[in-house]
């Protein structure tokens, strides 16, 4: 079954999603990844979906990506306020939501 | 059950309507503050409107029937309805939301408190409306429950926002002592909802439905009951608040701005005691018998402890708020007899205390507005300076203190009487030594009431205050009587207390046949 | 008409005046509320309308005692035959005239207000109106120019229709309606002048007096209603708050005796209270704070007579809940007996003119609860009747004396005195009242204190007896002194026409006419105060003195309404007021709910069996199954001369005491040092050696009376004052004390506390969680993803 293939392929865009998390200082990449994080969980969800012969999983899927969508949007454009408030991306700088 | 379906769309109306006026005045710009005012004047006049219709169409002859009804879907992965309908336990309490909410709005015409924006507080005193009418109206324990909570946030923020010097302090603790009481609630309401569903009979749908549930809660066992009435208890009782719940009160309405102490007193308060008629003793009668003579030990400590209370108190908002306790004392005795006539007494009480209380806090919030304190011994002669505030004062005092003739005596004086002999079942000793109490608690609430209205208002005004010129910057003008605004929301509180006072037949002939309905499992 | 046989008598017409005295209450209640509001705007103030009411009220109740008259002749006209069985001094049973309407309900029951009329309420009716209309139009001339004259009226106006619907309720709830009205009058009217906080105290103290007292009201309502409900209910379709129903319960003999002692007992707490027994008198002298109409007001005919009038209307409750016709000694004769006492004693040290009375009252109502107590019903109704005349028109010459005579000082000793030939009327007034008031033949109150002591004695209670005539001589010999002290002797202080600065500031009673804050200075006031502040004491003008005479006179005659001394014709009381004791079907007096508007219950048939031996009659026997009674058979003394002029004796010996010892310890030393002996120095000596002999008697009062009477009056007064009065001071203050300190610590430490700490707890974990919170997203994220990495381990472990 081609399944194995399509789940390792998926746990391989995971972790290099969770890596750019992690790592990148640039909002922007952070952003790019998690847009790698979800599209694994796609990927993971089309490929049950075709192995257990059900619509649930794509229509999940569809729901997942439309919702990235939203979140791209909403994400980038708080990363263009940030830039213009404070001419610079890096996550690092950032901490005032500090307790 | 027997229902009643005709014009089921009122009561969604009624309900719902402060929410079209709250959208209104989202699209007005903040500045613009009289129409605000007027928005929020006519959408509070117009809710009225419909209540009054449904007072007029509300067949009073069957008031023990679910009037009104609507039952439609709404959460149907948790088996909980839209369903709503009035009987004659809620509609004096649901008209009264109204009333309440309008007379407040005409006081705040002049009487913003600061930091002013009538934009938010408006908008919000609307939501409570919605709030508090649809609590009433609820008979699915779900919606209760979100009604009941919708209640709470518009307060916290109008305590909080517009309160007193410790307004955050008070505005924090009235809300998580609420929210601690409502979550045990909510596990009781689903406790029963389980417990319920388990012992249905065949063919029988479950929900969260509180006639169904008053149906068939007789079918769970007495340790189970127990439990789940314990849950209710506690939620019901912060709320009431029963001793020794009671401490978020004071320093709510100490803080709260006149307006929120008005709506808490008159309208809130009851929540919790309309729980328990509604919701609490119908649904487990086995429970409520058990736990019938601890509500009433509470509550005569309540009226002991409350007048104690009063007496120690040197600000006269915080001794009306004390009060408060020691009068739902009254109505909880009258409930823990578990009969027709202390049930009657108590949602009598209820009324009473709405009317007569949040006089009481209109007419502090008055007294503040003109001598910038509560402190009694500041205060005197009030008699003399503003005549007509003074005995609005006394005989709000009066009425208080349950003065037959007056609507708070028949409050107290049913309770009291109702206690000499509960309900099958209930130990009798105990409840006559609750009687003989509760009674001598009237005493008291002569005591602390008419020592208020002697300090504050006989005698000679106190030099800081005789507005010889040249005292501390109180000019005369502070000093003014009563006035337009508050005359118009003040009389009918006034006439109210007087008319349900001198012909109670007016509201008990309308509690009378549906507390019948709710105790009908005490075998009457 | 309808026949004697007849079974129903439903619909029997009771004629218009019977069947609508309900109204009676409702004019004065109606003209308080047009009062309050319109009062300041009519030409008089407001005061036409609540003497305008009063009068109305007047006119209807003496209307509907006319035709209660008639009724009872009527029926002495047509039973005759079947219910004079009952026994030999039975009355022929007359129903009263009952009309309620639905009030409030409870359990599917409703519960009524309307009337009872009999002649019992008749009675207090027509003696409340008039009385009151005669205050109303003294107080038109005696608070001229007050500051407050409108209110005074309105709650003037009020008390008066809170006393007339307690009077005429049919049941307890309606009579506790009344009760309490006039209480929160008499808060109102005591506090009348409340710029003086002391007496805005006063107003307070018998409030809360008086409130203390209610408690028992309320429990014992409940007790009864409670324990009669079923029975009533069953047997004559009303209510356990009912008042026939309750009488009828308490004499049928199915009543449990337990309830009916605690509910008698927690009934007559209420009563000790609200009549100023011992020992919760105290409030009575201090309510002497108010203007002098009121306490003219409030201890003739109103308030304090609730009391007894509570006992009188359910009677049937506290004959058999006290077993008053099988004891000697029992709980409402002994307080009785005590007060008689304990008062008069009180009243000799007074300075204070009305406080003499005040104590007078007290001791009076002593009277009044007394015979109650000792069965003596007629005798204590009557003394109602009578005591209301005399005391109405003494307090009222009192006040006219301060009015016109002494510049509105109230003091005896400091300015008072030889005001008899300045204030001819008042003074005359003043005499006739004090000597009904002590007793004497043939004025009011010989007849009814009289009888009073000497049924006491015949029931069985020949102690109280022996109370009740110490009492007498007592009561003579106080007001003899008042008397001399005020209107005889020198004329000393303001009475002589001096004026005491202090006067202005001392006394409640002094109109402050500058007042910006009264109402406006209306021509007469300035005019008025100046006439009698430049002349000296002179008569009071006719709106003062015509209420003085109408009220001497009829103290001169009321005594006549029940004269038994000339025989039983002359009992006219005994005929109309007392309730018959027969024994009635019980479903021709059945009642129908409150629902029904009218019910008057006519002539009832007698019932089978029940044949007349001579103690025939409730209270003997109980009633059959099917028959109620109303009323427990009293027996009534015979009066004997032998007996009236012992007590007269007595009378005359209290008065003469006390007057001799009046002249020689007041105005003796006055003549001393006037040196009066050289006006003639033979009649001097023969009048001083008539004297001598009487100087035993004289020295003997003097170390008698003065060093062992007076100090005992000293002693009960000032345990009066810090003892009673402490206690019930000290546990306002203890109770304040414990108040305090429960808030201080229980309250703000223990329950808030707890409901902090728990607030405490939330921040601190909080605190200890801050750190987490790094601001930094990277962190965050890494946090998750540990998180669901450690979550996935844990699935996978749980899985295998």
């Amino acid at each position: 079954m081609l399944t194995v293939q399509f789940l390792l392929l998926s746990a391989i865009l995971f972790s290099i999603g969770v890596y750019g998390v992690l790592a990148r200082k640039n909002a922007v990449m952070v952003l790019m990844s998690i847009e790698l994080i979800l599209n694994a969980v796609n990927l993971n969800l089309i490929a049950f979906a075709y192995r257990l012969q059900s619509i649930d999983g794509n229509t999940f899927a569809l729901y997942v990506i439309a919702i990235a969508a939203a979140e791209v949007g909403v994400g980038l454009a708080m990363v263009l306020l940030i830039f213009r408030n404070r001419r610079s991306i890096a996550l690092d700088e950032l901490s005032e939501m500090k307790g | 059950m027997e229902v009643l379906r005709d014009q089921n769309w009122l009561l969604t109306v009624g309900t719902f309507l402060p929410m079209v006026g709250v959208l209104v005045m989202l699209f007005i710009p903040k500045a613009d503050e009289e129409l605000h005012k007027l928005v929020a004047l006519a959408t509070a006049v117009a809710t009225l409107g419909v209540g009054i219709y449904t007072l007029t169409q509300f067949d009073f002859d069957q008031a023990g029937t679910l009037q009104f009804f609507a039952d439609t879907e709404w959460i149907k992965v948790i088996s909980s309805n839209y369903t709503i309908g009035l009987d004659g336990m809620s509609l004096p309490l649901y008209i009264l939301s109204m009333v309440v909410t309008v007379l407040v709005m005409i006081y705040s015409w002049d009487h913003i408190p600061s930091p002013g924006n009538p934009k938010a507080f408006l908008s919000l005193m609307l939501i409570l409306q919605t709030g508090m009418a649809g609590t009433f109206i609820a008979q699915d324990l779900i919606l209760f429950f979100v009604f009941f909570e919708v209640v709470l946030l518009p307060m916290y923020f109008m305590i909080g926002v517009w309160g007193g010097e410790q307004r955050q302090y008070a505005s924090l603790k009235f809300f998580l002592y609420t929210m601690f009481g409502s979550a045990l609630m909510l596990v009781a309401f689903i406790a029963l909802f389980f417990k319920v569903r388990g012992a249905l009979p065949e063919g029988v749908e479950a929900s969260f439905s509180i006639p169904m549930l008053t149906e068939y809660g007789g079918l769970l066992g007495r340790s189970a009951q127990i439990w789940i009435f314990a849950g209710m208890f506690i939620g019901f009782a912060v709320k009431v608040p029963m001793f020794p719940f009671h401490t978020w009160l004071p320093d709510a309405h100490t803080q709260a701005p006149t307006q929120g102490s008005v709506i808490l007193a008159a309208v809130l308060l009851k929540l919790g005691t309309y729980g328990f008629v509604r919701i609490a003793i119908p649904t487990l009668p086995e429970a409520a018998k058990e736990w019938a003579p601890w509500i009433g030990l509470l509550a005569v400590i309540g009226i002991i402890y409350g007048a104690f209370g009063c007496l120690a108190q040197t600000d006269m908002k915080r001794l009306i708020a004390f009060s408060s306790v020691a009068h739902m004392g009254f109505v909880m005795l009258g409930i823990s007899t578990l009969t027709p006539m202390g049930f009657n007494a108590a949602l009598f009480g209820m009324v009473a205390h709405g009317l007569i209380t949040g006089m009481l806090f209109f007419v502090a919030g008055s007294v503040k507005e003109r001598y910038h304190t509560l402190e009694i011994s500041r205060l005197g002669g009030m008699l003399k300076q503003m005549p007509k505030l003074g005995w609005i004062l006394g005989f709000s005092a009066m009425a208080s203190l349950g003065l037959p003739g007056l609507a708070g005596f028949w409050g107290e004086f049913p309770a009291i009487l109702a206690a000499y002999s509960p309900a099958d079942g209930l130990p009798v000793e105990t409840f006559r030594t609750y009687m003989i109490i509760a009674a001598i608690g009237t005493v008291f609430a002569a005591a602390y009431l008419l020592w208020l209205f002697q300090r504050t208002s006989f005698g000679e005004p106190k030099p800081e205050f005789s507005g010889d010129g040249h005292g501390d910057g109180h000019g005369d003008d502070d000093l003014h009587d009563v006035n337009t605004y508050e005359w118009i929301a003040w009389t009918p509180f006034l006439i109210a207390i007087v008319v349900f006072g001198v012909y109670p037949q007016l509201m008990f002939q309308i509690f009378d046949p549906a507390v019948e309905v709710a105790l009908s499992a005490f075998g009457g | 008409m309808l026949a004697a046989e007849a079974s129903y008598s439903v619909s029997q017409s009771a004629g218009w005046f019977l069947e609508n005295a309900w109204l009676i209450p409702i004019l004065p209640a109606v003209a308080f509320a047009l009062v309050i509001f319109f009062g300041k705007k009519l030409p008089m103030k407001g005061s036409e309308l609540g003497v305008a009411s009063m009068i109305g009220s007047l006119v209807l109740a003496v209307g509907a005692a006319y035709q209660w008259i008639q009724r009872v002749d009527d029926a002495a006209g047509h039973s005759g035959s079947s219910l004079m069985k009952a026994g030999g001094e039975s009355t022929p049973f007359v129903g009263p005239v009952i009309r309620e309407w639905t009030w409030w309900q409870s359990g599917g029951v409703e519960f009524g207000i309307g009337q009872h009329i009999d002649g019992l309420a008749l009675t207090l009716l027509v003696v409340v109106a008039f009385i009151s209309t005669l205050v109303q139009i003294y107080s038109l001339e005696y608070l001229r120019g007050d500051r407050r004259y409108t209110h005074f009226f309105a709650a003037l106006t009020l008390f008066s229709a809170g006393m007339l619907s307690m009077v005429l309720a049919p049941n307890m709830v309606q009579l506790i309606l009344g009760w309490e009205i006039m209480g929160l009058c008499s808060f109102m009217l005591i506090g009348h002048w409340w710029e003086d906080q002391a007496n805005a105290r006063a107003a307070l103290k018998a409030f809360f007096t008086v409130r203390v007292g209610d408690v028992g009201l309320l429990v014992g309502t409940g007790v009864l209603f409670f324990s009669a409900n079923a029975w009533t209910q069953q047997n004559l379709g009303v209510s356990g708050f009912n008042i026939s129903g309750l009488s009828a319960w308490a004499m049928s003999g199915d009543a449990s005796q337990s309830a009916l002692t605690w509910g008698a007992v927690a009934l007559f707490i209420a009563c000790i209270g609200k009549s100023g027994q011992f020992p919760l008198h105290t409030w009575l002298p201090d309510a002497m704070a108010g203007p002098t109409p009121v306490s003219s007001l409030l201890h003739s005919s109103t308030m304090v007579v609730a009391g007894v009038f509570l006992v009188a209307r359910v009677y049937p409750v506290f004959w058999e809940g006290m077993s008053i016709p099988d004891t000697n000694i029992n709980f409402i004769a002994l307080i009785g007996g005590i007060t008689i006492v304990i008062a008069a004693l009180l009243a000799f040290v007074q300075h204070d003119i009305k406080k003499v009375l005040a104590y007078s009252t007290v001791s009076q109502l002593g009277y009044m609860m007394l015979g109650l107590g000792a069965g003596a019903w007629l005798a204590a109704v009557f003394h109602i009747f009578t005591h209301a005349f005399f005391k109405a028109c003494l307090f009222l010459a009192a006040g006219s004396v301060s009015h016109s005579g002494s510049h509105h000082s109230f003091d005896m000793k400091k300015d008072m005195g030889g005001l008899a030939k300045k204030m001819p009327i008042t003074a005359t007034t003043w005499i006739i009242s004090t000597l009904a008031l002590a007793g004497v033949f043939p004025l009011a109150g010989f007849f009814s204190k009289d009888e009073i002591i000497d049924n006491v004695g015949h029931n069985g209670y020949q102690a109280f007896m022996i109370v009740g005539l110490c009492g007498a001589f007592l009561t003579a010999a106080y007001m003899a002194r008042a008397t001399y002290l005020t209107f005889f002797g020198e004329a000393r202080g303001s009475a002589a026409g001096e004026h005491h600065d202090e006067h202005a500031t001392d006394h409640a009673d002094d109109h402050d006419s500058n007042d910006a804050q009264g109402h406006d200075d209306h021509g007469h006031d300035a005019h008025g105060h100046d006439d009698h502040a430049s002349h000296g004491p002179h008569e009071s003008p006719k709106l003062i003195t015509v209420p003085l005479l109408i009220l001497a006179s009829l103290a001169l005659v009321a005594g006549f309404a029940n004269a038994t001394p000339f025989g039983s014709s002359w009992e006219r009381f005994k005929k109309y007021v007392e309730p018959s004791p027969a024994f009635v079907a019980a479903e021709s007096t059945m009642a129908s709910g409150p629902g029904e508007a009218i019910r008057v219950v006519g002539w009832p048939t007698a019932a089978e069996g029940g044949e007349g031996e001579a103690k025939a009659g409730c209270s003997y026997e109980s009633p059959a199954p099917g028959e109620v009674c109303y009323f427990p058979a009293v027996s009534h003394a015979k009066f004997k001369w032998s007996k009236g002029l012992l007590s007269l004796a007595i009378v005359a010996a209290g008065l003469v005491s006390s007057w001799l010892f009046s002249i020689q310890y007041y105005t003796r030393r006055n003549r001393r040092l006037v040196g009066l002996t050289e006006r003639s120095r033979v009649l001097r000596g023969g009048y001083l050696f008539l004297w001598n002999k009487y100087y035993l008697d004289v020295l003997y009062e003097k170390y008698v009376v003065r060093a062992v009477a007076y100090p005992i009056a000293r002693a009960a007064n000032w345990f009066n004052q810090n003892v009673i009065d402490g206690v019930v001071n000290a546990s306002g203050r203890i109770s304040r004390r414990v108040a305090g300190w429960v808030y201080r610590n229980i309250d703000q430490r223990v329950v808030d506390g707890a409901v902090n700490t728990s607030g405490a707890a939330a921040r601190g974990t909080g605190e200890a969680l801050r750190p987490i919170q790094s601001g930094k997203v990277n962190q965050y994220g890494a946090l998750l993803f540990a998180a669901a990495a450690i979550g996935a381990l844990v699935l996978v472990i749980i899985n295998t």
